[in-house]
C-alpha cells in the first residue's frame, strides 16, 4: 500500500472489503516508522488505539454494518486536541506535566464515529504561537519536499505528515494562518472552516475569539470528507453553530460554475513576493477570475489581530508566565510577556474595528463569491532563517509569514488553502476565501482547480 | 511605543500592576516584542472608527 493513496480510496476499498482496516493500520504505522524520523512530525504514534479501532471496523464490516464513509483511514492530529488516555502536549513542555486526557476531543470522537483509525499526534508550534513549528522543546517538524526547510506553522505536523505520505488526512488549527501556511508551504490542501462551524470542544484554545480547528488533506474531495464527517452542533464548544450540518461533498462535481470570482489586489500583491502571485495569477487565470477587488484597510486589519492575538493568547497563560516563564519555548516565551502587557485601549479598538472590517468584507461580498489571495509570501523559508526581503524590505520571517492569513481568519471567513501545481519547485499556496458559511462554495472553487489539473498535492519524492 | 512613552518604564510598571515578574535575560525580547505591537496598535488607534461601532469579543459571522 502506497502513502499516495487518498483517503477515500481506502474507505472504498476497506468497504468494498478488498482490504482490511487492520492491514491499512499495519501499513500506516509502517510507514509512520520509517519515514518520522526524518520529518519529525509526530510527537506521538498510538500503535494501539490504531489496531484496537481497525479491528472494530473490520468486525463491523464482517457483522454487516456500515463501518462509516471513512472506514479504515489513517488520520493523526496535531497534539493539541486532546486524545483520551494521552497527555495534551499543545507543543510546550508545561503541558507534558499534566495528567491524560479523559475523552477524545469533540473532532476525534467524530471521525472515529465515521470509521477513521488514529495513529499519533503531531507537532507544532508551542501552544500554536507560531508559523514555522520550530519547537524548541520537540525539535523542528521538516518539510518532506525538502528537509533543511520548515514545514510551516502552527500546524507544522500535521501539513508535513499528508505531504509526506505518512498519512491521508489530519487535523490542525488556524487564528491568524495556521492551517493555511503550512499547507502552503508543504503543498497540500487545507481547510478553515467558517468561525464557530466546527466544535472545538476538547483542543486547547490559544486566541478563543479566533480560534477554528479544520483538515488536511492531498485531494479536495478527501477535504470535504474529513470536514464532513466532524460537522454539527456541539454545546461543548459555546461558539460552535447550532444547525443541522451542510455537507460540501455532494456539490463538489459542480465546480466553479455560476461562482463570481475575483483577486485581491493591494495589501496582498507587495513587491518581493513574486513566487506568490505567479501562483495567484495561474489560479485566477484557470478559473476566469478576471476582476480584481479591494479588501478594505487589510494592513489594519492584519494590525488588530495581531494586537488580539498577542493581548487574548497570554491572558491565558499568565498564570504560568508569572510562574515559569523560563519554561516556555524562548519562540513564544517573550512575545507572550509583551502580549500581557498590552494596553486594554488598544485591544478594544481593535475589537471594535474588527466589527467594522467584518461589515466592510460583507459588502465586498454583495458582487463576489470567492476571492482569490496568496497564502503566504513566499515559499517555505530555512529552518532557523531570521528575515525575508518583502514589501522592499528585510523583515523578520516568523511574524510576518501570516501576514496575507491573518487580515481574514479575525472576522471568520471560510478559506480552502489550494497548492499550485508547480513541478520541480517548492509549492506555495492560493488562499480561495469564500462568505461566512460558504465553505462548499471554496470547496467547489477549489475541486475544480484541481480538477483543471492547477492545483495538486503529490506526495514529496 | 507612542511618542514619550519610556518601554522600560511602560514595562516595569504593567508588569508590577499584574504581579507578572520579568527576568533581566527576558526583557530584551519583551521590549523588542512590545514595540512591535505598539507599532500595529498604532495604526488601528489612529483609525476614525465610528462611535457606533461596538467590539466584537466573541465573534459570530
Amino acid at each position: 500500500m502506497s502513502g499516495a493513496e487518498t483517503a477515500l480510496a481506502i474507505a472504498a476499498a476497506v468497504r468494498a472489503g478488498r482490504r482490511s482496516a487492520s492491514d491499512v493500520a499495519a501499513a500506516a504505522l509502517a510507514r509512520i516508522e520509517a519515514l518520522n524520523p526524518h520529518l519529525n512530525a509526530f510527537t506521538a504514534v498510538t500503535a494501539a488505539r490504531a489496531q484496537s479501532e481497525a479491528a472494530a471496523i473490520d468486525a463491523k464490516r464482517a457483522r454487516g454494518e456500515d463501518p462509516g464513509p471513512l472506514a479504515g483511514v489513517p488520520y493523526a492530529v496535531k497534539n493539541l486536541f486532546d486524545i483520551a488516555g494521552l497527555t495534551t502536549l499543545a507543543g510546550a513542555r508545561i503541558e507534558a506535566e499534566k495528567p491524560p486526557a479523559r475523552a477524545d476531543a469533540t473532532a476525534v470522537a467524530r471521525l472515529k464515529a465515521a470509521g477513521a483509525v488514529l495513529v499519533g499526534a503531531l507537532n507544532m508550534d508551542e501552544y500554536a504561537y507560531g508559523f514555522t513549528t520550530e519547537n524548541a522543546h520537540y525539535g523542528p517538524t521538516r518539510n518532506p519536499h525538502d528537509t533543511a526547510r520548515v514545514a510551516g506553522g502552527s500546524s507544522g505536523g500535521s501539513a508535513a505528515a499528508v505531504a509526506g505520505g505518512l498519512v491521508a488526512l489530519t487535523l490542525g488549527t488556524d487564528t491568524n494562518g495556521s492551517i493555511r501556511v503550512p499547507s502552503s508551504f508543504c503543498g497540500i490542501f487545507g481547510l478553515k472552516p467558517t468561525y464557530g462551524r466546527l466544535s472545538r470542544a476538547g483542543s486547547t484554545m490559544f486566541v478563543a475569539s479566533i480560534d477554528h480547528i479544520g483538515p488536511f488533506a492531498r485531494s479536495v474531495e478527501d477535504l470535504a470528507a474529513g470536514y464532513d464527517a466532524m460537522q454539527g452542533p456541539d454545546p461543548r464548544d459555546p461558539v460552535c453553530r447550532d444547525a443541522p450540518p451542510e455537507p460540501a461533498a455532494p456539490g463538489l462535481s459542480r465546480g466553479a460554475q455560476g461562482l463570481r470570482i475575483a483577486t485581491a489586489a493591494g495589501y496582498f500583491a507587495p513587491a518581493g513576493t513574486a513566487e506568490a502571485q505567479a501562483a495567484l495569477a495561474q489560479a485566477a487565470a484557470a478559473l476566469g477570475a478576471a476582476r480584481t477587488v479591494e479588501i478594505p484597510e487589510a494592513a489594519r486589519a492584519r494590525a488588530a489581530a495581531f494586537v488580539i492575538t498577542a493581548a487574548e493568547g497570554a491572558s491565558r497563560h499568565l498564570a504560568d508566565l508569572k510562574r515559569r516563564a523560563g519554561d516556555f519555548d524562548p519562540a513564544t516565551r517573550d512575545r507572550f510577556l509583551a502580549g500581557a502587557l498590552t494596553p486594554a485601549a488598544w485591544v478594544f479598538q481593535a475589537q471594535r474595528f474588527r466589527r467594522w472590517f467584518h461589515g466592510r468584507m460583507m459588502e465586498v461580498f454583495r458582487d463576489v463569491d470567492i476571492i482569490l489571495a496568496p497564502a503566504t509570501p513566499i515559499p517555505a523559508p530555512l529552518i532557523g532563517q531570521a528575515t525575508m526581503n518583502v514589501g522592499g524590505a528585510e523583515i523578520a520571517v516568523r511574524p510576518n509569514l501570516g501576514m496575507f492569513t491573518q487580515p481574514l481568519s479575525f472576522i471568520g471567513l471560510p478559506i480552502v488553502a489550494v497548492p499550485v501545481h508547480r513541478p520541480g519547485r517548492l509549492p506555495i499556496g492560493v488562499q480561495v476565501i469564500a462568505a461566512p458559511w460558504r465553505e462548499a462554495d471554496a470547496l467547489r472553487a477549489a475541486f475544480a482547480l484541481e480538477q483543471a489539473g492547477v492545483a495538486a498535492a503529490p506526495v514529496a519524492a | 511605543m507612542p511618542a514619550g512613552i519610556d518601554p522600560e518604564a511602560y514595562l516595569d510598571a504593567a508588569a508590577a500592576a499584574i504581579g507578572l515578574a520579568i527576568a533581566p535575560e527576558h526583557r530584551p525580547g519583551v521590549i523588542l516584542n512590545l514595540e512591535r505591537i505598539a507599532a500595529l496598535a498604532d495604526t488601528v488607534m489612529s483609525f476614525p472608527l465610528p462611535e457606533d461601532e461596538e467590539p466584537a469579543p466573541v465573534f459570530r459571522p
